[in-house]
């Protein structure tokens, strides 16, 4: 070992420059791609707190231009953004209360070797994951149970994340110590204790990234609002805004606050887009970095046994 | 799991320990219930119901009790006028997209690897894994303000007020690039995870040889990706014909669509919205045969030439 070092250090002097050139060149790069990535969303945020006018007319590359909050005002007045919003939140919480539940309860018996049948349920859910019968057939049953307009459509038709659950399954096979287990096992503890009181709190890290994971799907999806979810009063933030980013038009509820007729109305739709998209992409932008730390070891322990 | 009659006592022993592992094992099938009911409602039953594809479905009569007319919906599709455009956009979009990000994650993997300054390399890390995080309708309305013709900021720099929503020649460019923001970031997961497994004594020894960077690169982390890489691109190719709905639908306008038609689209437009199931069944499933063909194909290729058909 010791050779090696010394010989490192030796070939670290003799090819010094070309490591600090390469460092550098390194640097700059990942300065540019960083850049691109960030910049529209930068944008997106001094143009929410500019007068539109000056949006419109370039003057907002770099700094905010006649500063105003007006744009996050009228978001918080538009009655339907704010119907959206809380829908948004609500079916965030429980279907990520949902979701991870059902994956933890599909995980763990799978992760136990010894249960009878526990190949055929693996398949069982994997082969989910590469068949399925389409959008029709499974919008007919979701109608069949009842679930139109009704919040568990959301949740209930996607069933266990299987992608996931291997994650979290070979999670508890590499990293809940069986030693554990087994002796909860011999002083009394049912398989339903040991899973509540020594699996669930040791493995805190992977439902983390289970947790956020499922929030960003629920808190962003708008698909399956839009399909099993017609009535208006129920759609989450991103279909509401919809109507807004992609049809371009304002809502009722906006048309009627407004006094300054067309011109000023126009003025406060666009506005309105800045400070929407902010709105509905802040929240999860917040929470990833807390996780983030574990997520190239998740998919390690994925992709082990995937 | 047979239940033959056992002739050995040895057998008797272990269908005996067979019945009582899994009496002992009764509250683990209790968690699994819950998922297992909702697996078989929310994706089995439907699986079964694909057959509607091949029968003229009434909701009153059911999956099973619709009248049987064998392949009319698949002829009627194969003969709709929009069928050739539909299927070269799909497959070109798909093909495009996949050319463009496939490589992109990888060589950002590859640099980042590379950076020594942790902090940074983290803070990198952070910054390209954003987007990743926001909905699809703010990345289209994003996407629809920066491309607008009055005061978006492409037109704005570029000093044209061009309408690049309404050029079917621009579609795919901004799909794609598009989709490179959004996902390339969170595409150097699996290989930043990989590359952080290479011995580093590799790195030492080759530098101890002389080695350059790009050497290093080279014959080191390539070669340690090359497997991933090889999974990656099979799961993609069996994704070809899987183009995004949600993305196409919300960037299409009229004037884009000859570029812009795609089946993933048509499949909602009949099925959801003019309420044709059988007809829009018959078109997925058509759409789903063609993956898992590609699939098989794609999988026998890359066995071939790595000797290693354990992929799938």
């Amino acid at each position: 070992m010791s050779v090696n070092v010394k010989a490192n250090t030796k070939s670290g002097k003799l090819t010094g420059f070309s490591e600090k050139t390469s460092d550098i060149i390194l640097v700059v790069i990942c300065a540019i791609i960083l850049l691109i990535v960030a910049y529209p969303l930068y944008y997106v945020l001094i143009a929410s707190v500019s007068n539109p006018y000056d949006v419109f007319a370039g003057k907002t590359f770099l700094l905010p231009s006649q500063f105003t909050l007006d744009g996050y005002k009228a978001v918080f007045a538009d009655s339907s953004i704010l119907t959206g919003l809380l829908n948004s939140f609500k079916y965030t919480i429980i279907g990520t209360v949902f979701s991870v539940t059902v994956l933890y309860l599909a995980a763990y018996p799978l992760s136990v070797k010894d249960l009878p049948g526990r190949k055929f349920f693996s398949l069982f859910f994997i082969i989910t994951m590469y068949f399925g019968g389409g959008m029709v057939p499974t919008y007919l049953i979701v109608k069949q149970t009842g679930l139109i307009n009704n919040m568990w459509a959301l949740f209930l038709p996607g069933g266990v994340a299987v992608g996931n659950m291997i994650i979290v399954r070979n999670f508890f096979e590499n990293s809940i110590p069986k030693e554990m287990i087994e002796a909860a096992e011999i002083d009394g503890a049912s398989k339903w204790t040991t899973f509540i009181r020594i699996v669930v709190p040791l493995s805190r890290s992977i439902m983390a990234v289970m947790v956020v994971f499922s929030m960003v799907a629920y808190w962003n999806d708008w698909f399956t609002s839009m399909i099993y979810l017609p009535s208006p009063s129920k759609a989450p933030l991103p279909l509401v805004l919809r109507n807004i980013l992609i049809k371009s038009s304002a809502s009722a509820s906006q048309a009627s606050t407004i006094s300054g007729g067309f011109a000023e109305l126009n003025k406060m739709t666009e506005m309105i887009k800045f400070s929407s998209i902010i709105i509905a992409a802040v929240p999860m932008l917040i929470v990833y970095p807390f996780v983030q730390k574990y997520f190239e070891k998740g998919f390690m322990a994925g992709a082990v046994k995937g | 799991m047979s239940k033959s009659k056992p002739v050995a006592a040895n057998a008797v022993m272990t269908q005996k320990s067979l019945k009582r592992r899994i009496l002992d094992n009764w509250q683990l099938y209790a968690m699994l219930l819950v998922p297992v009911a909702l697996t078989i409602i929310y994706k089995y039953i439907p699986m079964y119901g694909i057959q509607i594809a091949f029968r003229d479905y009434k909701a009153s009569r059911g999956f099973t009790g619709s009248e049987w007319i064998g392949l009319e919906w698949f002829q009627r599709f194969f003969s709709a006028p929009t069928f050739g455009r539909m299927i070269k956009n799909t497959v070109l979009l798909s093909l495009f997209s996949l050319l463009w990000s496939f490589p992109i994650p990888i060589i950002l993997a590859l640099m980042l690897n590379q950076m020594r300054f942790h902090r940074f390399k983290r803070v990198t890390q952070t910054v390209l894994y954003a987007p990743h995080f926001i909905s699809t309708m703010v990345i289209c309305g994003m996407i629809r303000i920066f491309l607008s013709p009055s005061g978006g900021l492409i037109n704005l720099i570029a000093g044209t007020s061009i309408d690049f929503l309404t050029e079917s020649s621009a579609f795919r460019t901004i799909y794609i690039a598009s989709g490179i923001w959004q996902d390339a970031g969170w595409g150097i997961i699996v290989y930043m995870a990989t590359l952080s497994s290479i011995d580093t004594s590799l790195y030492e020894a080759a530098k101890v040889d002389g080695a350059s960077l790009f050497q290093r690169i080279l014959h080191i982390d390539l070669p340690g990706l090359a497997s991933i890489m090889v999974l990656n691109l099979i799961m993609s190719a069996g994704n070809l014909m899987n183009v995004g709905f949600e993305k196409v639908w919300l960037l299409q306008t009229d004037l884009n669509k000859a570029t812009s038609d795609v089946i993933a689209v048509y499949v909602y437009q009949q099925g959801i919205e003019n309420a044709k199931y059988s007809y829009s069944t018959a078109v997925g499933l058509f759409n789903t045969v063609i993956n898992i063909i590609l699939l098989i194909i794609v999988n026998k290729i890359a066995g071939k030439m790595s000797d290693d058909t354990s992929f799938i």
